[in-house]
This record gives C-alpha cells, sequence and structure tokens, in this order.
C-alpha cells in the first residue's frame, strides 16, 4: 500500500517574508484608516449625489462610514489578539495558577482568562484539569467569568466606536466582575456542587508533546483566525451597523432619555434582564447600542445590556452542567448578573 | 493497523482535525482505524486539558489547536515506522 514514496519534510524556519508582509499590511491599514470619514463623504455626496444634512444622507453616510471601519478594526484586533494569545496555554496557565491563594490567584485567574486561548467546548476538560490540580473553586470561577465578560471582539468594537476610554472601562470593569464573582462563589462552600465524578477523575500524562510554534506559525494562525471570524461576523456588522444607521437618521434626538436615559433607574436591571435570555453576536449589537447611546440612552445602561448579552449566554453556560449541578449555574449566572447591573449604574452615576 | 484517537465533545474544532486525520489517512493509504473519544474522563486520562487532542498508536501527538495536514501526514509515517 504504502510504496509511494513520501519524505518527512523537514520543519519549517520561520523566513523575513512573512513578518515583512505584516509589516506592509499594518502600514497601508494605518495609511487608509484616518481618510475612511473623506472617502464615505466622497462616495455619498459625490458619487451617489445625496445632500448632507439630509436624513437620508446622513443614514448613508454613516453606514458607509461604520461598515469599512469596523471591519477593519475588527480584523486588525482579532489578528492582534490571536497573536498575543499564541503566547500562552491552558496548561500553562493552569500551572501559573496551581498553588495561588485566593485574592491573588483571582486577579491572576482574571487576567489569564483573557489572555489564554480557548475554545468553549474546551471548558468542562479545563475545569475538571484545573481542580485537579488543587487551584481552588473560586479562582477557577474568576477564569471562567472572564473568558465570556471581556470579550476580544466588544473590546474592539467598543475601541472603535467609542474610544479607548470606554473600551478601558469595559475591560477594568470585566476583570473586577471575575475578580469579584470567584472570590464570592469561592466562600459559597462551591464544593457541594460539583459533581461526584469530577473528583475521581485520574488526569493523565500528556508525554513528551512540546509544540513550539515558530513565529510563521503564530503570524498565520493569527491571520486564519482574523480571516475566519471576519469572515463569519461579517453579515451580522453589516445588518447591526444597518440598523444603527436607520436610528441615527430618522430617530429624533433626545428620543430614548426617558426610556433608557439615567434617570431611569428600572432600565438597568431590565436592559440586563432581557440580555440573558438574548444571545446576539458582539459584531451585531455594537453598532446598534452606538446608535441608542446618541439618542439619549445611558452609557451604563446600554453597556450593562451588551455585557448581558454576549456573556450570560445560556446554551454555554449549560456546558459546564455535566460537571457542575444546576445551582451552582444559577449561582455563577445570578453573581454575574448583578455585577453587570452594579456596573451599569457605577458608569450612569460617574459619567453624566 | 494504525489506532487514531480524536479526542474532544464534538465542537467545531474537533470535526476538522477528524477530518484532516481521515483525509491524510485516505491520502497516504495506510489502514488506520479512527475513533472519536468524546467522554471526558478518558480524554483527562491521556492528560489532555485543550481539546481538540490528536493520539496515534497511544501517543498524544497534538492538543488545544488544529494541526496542519502536512504534521498529520509526518505523523502518521512516523507511527507506521
Amino acid at each position: 500500500m504504502s510504496s509511494q514514496k513520501i519524505t518527512l519534510t523537514p520543519p519549517r524556519k520561520s523566513g523575513w517574508q512573512l513578518p515583512a508582509l505584516v509589516l506592509l499590511l499594518g502600514v497601508v491599514w494605518l495609511l487608509v484608516w484616518p481618510q475612511l470619514q473623506a472617502i464615505a463623504d466622497w462616495l455619498t455626496y459625490d458619487l451617489i449625489g445625496l445632500l448632507p444634512e439630509t436624513r437620508l444622507g446622513e443614514s448613508v453616510n454613516f453606514f458607509l462610514y461604520d461598515v469599512p471601519k469596523i471591519l477593519m478594526l475588527l480584523a486588525g484586533m482579532i489578528f492582534l489578539v490571536t497573536f498575543i494569545r499564541s503566547f500562552f496555554s491552558p496548561e500553562q496557565t493552569r500551572a501559573a495558577l496551581g498553588g495561588r491563594r485566593e485574592g491573588v490567584g483571582n486577579v491572576l485567574a482574571a487576567g489569564l482568562g483573557v489572555l489564554t486561548p480557548f475554545c468553549s467546548c474546551s471548558a468542562v476538560p479545563l475545569f475538571i484539569g484545573f481542580v485537579e490540580s488543587g487551584i481552588p473553586l473560586g479562582v477557577t470561577f474568576s477564569f471562567l467569568i472572564a473568558t465570556p465578560v471581556v470579550n476580544e471582539i466588544a473590546l474592539a468594537m467598543l475601541f472603535g466606536l467609542f474610544g479607548w476610554q470606554i473600551a478601558g472601562l469595559y475591560l477594568v470593569s470585566g476583570l473586577t466582575i471575575a475578580v469579584v464573582g470567584g472570590m464570592i462563589i469561592g466562600r459559597l462552600h462551591p464544593e457541594q456542587y460539583v459533581e461526584e465524578f469530577v473528583w475521581q477523575v485520574k488526569v493523565g500524562q500528556t508525554g513528551d508533546v512540546t509544540y513550539k510554534p515558530t513565529w510563521d506559525d503564530r503570524i498565520r494562525d493569527a491571520g486564519r483566525s482574523a480571516k475566519e471570524i471576519v469572515g463569519k461576523v461579517w453579515p451580522f456588522v453589516v445588518i447591526g451597523i444597518g440598523i444603527g444607521a436607520g436610528i441615527h437618521g430618522y430617530v429624533p434626538e433626545d428620543f430614548l432619555v426617558n426610556v433608557m436615559g439615567r434617570e431611569a433607574w428600572w432600565s438597568v436591571p431590565t436592559a440586563v434582564l432581557l440580555g440573558i435570555p438574548l444571545y446576539a453576536n458582539a459584531a451585531g449589537i455594537i453598532p446598534v447600542v452606538h446608535a441608542l447611546m446618541e439618542k439619549g440612552a445611558a452609557l451604563g445602561t446600554v453597556l450593562a445590556f451588551m455585557m448581558s448579552v454576549v456573556a450570560l449566554s445560556l446554551p454555554e453556560m449549560l456546558i459546564l452542567k455535566r460537571v457542575i449541578k444546576l445551582r451552582l449555574i444559577a449561582i455563577f449566572i445570578g453573581i454575574v448578573a448583578v455585577a453587570i447591573i452594579f456596573t451599569g449604574y457605577l458608569f450612569n452615576w460617574v459619567i453624566g | 493497523m494504525l489506532k487514531i484517537k480524536v479526542l474532544g465533545p464534538g465542537c467545531a474544532n474537533c470535526k476538522r482535525v477528524e477530518q484532516i486525520a481521515r483525509s491524510e489517512v485516505e491520502k497516504l493509504g495506510v489502514a488506520a482505524e479512527i475513533e472519536k473519544i468524546t467522554d471526558y474522563a478518558q480524554i483527562m486520562a491521556y492528560g489532555v486539558m485543550s481539546t481538540p487532542g490528536l493520539v496515534i498508536d497511544g501517543k498524544v501527538v497534538a492538543y488545544g489547536r488544529i494541526p496542519t495536514n502536512q504534521e498529520v501526514t509526518n505523523w502518521l509515517i512516523a507511527a507506521q515506522n
């Protein structure tokens, strides 16, 4: 059967070509970025011939400016994030968290939760692996909360649409929720809610598999995931921006002040409760949220809604049902929801 | 006969690894049996915490990422010799 002559290819070495390509693309990106508004203006008012200061003109201009801007930003950010994450792994994270006390452990776990590459279907083996190596459950939960609460797509979109201050606020509040939430869960004696078999699992040794990606591997993976994610979310972005553009052009100023403004105290918990069963892509929801804010919705309310939609996704939570009892999942969701509500109020109060 | 195992609960990434393994086995024309391991205790017994994992003849060759076709071919040839 194996009479064909097949030779083993030698391990690839990194050349200068790929880094040079990345650098070139980066320069092009930086040159195009500041011109986007001018391009959108030219397309709307000169090429299509719409009049500025009209509803249709404003809407179309908003759309033509936001779509390329968000897509460029997503591609760039995902590339960067994947590249940075290629220096972390769940195994290293587990080793780093081993033997940490609560407190320091929670902070470290929240930070690593953001940086460690991890797909949601790995949640169960990761949980077992953490528990088995003696990492306290509260610390493990800080990790598990940080991963969905600080969503890289949401971070990129906030940065692009609202600026670095608000993106930074989102990052810091997400991390705080993860640290505090994990510490509270740690106090509730969560051991009783962990399924029996978890304590019995014997974790084997992987042996001598050490995968050391080359620089080319890291760049290629980052490029691949940027392409994949943008390829998957672009329709949501376009639809989201389309709705946002409609709101931008046609909904009167201050229309939402009474319903979603900071004076409406009930709007924050309502937004969070509405967001739990809803699960939408961060890429689609944020342009809508951006447009709502222009019409008088308060930042805290809107951020709370977004965090709840993105972070509290029931299907992903229920994956954990294999290892923890429903009661603890409910506690988990409850704590995160309350923390998000609190964050919403805080923002509404701080930023007037 | 090579025994190939794909470790993972069955998400998109795990399916990709299985596909790659199947296509490379076919291309090389080696005799192999491909099995999917979805049971968490069994997955953990290999020491694999981040799925998907790939095991050839009892040896974990990759985990926590999707290997390239070329890598899988190399491992298959190495395992056969």
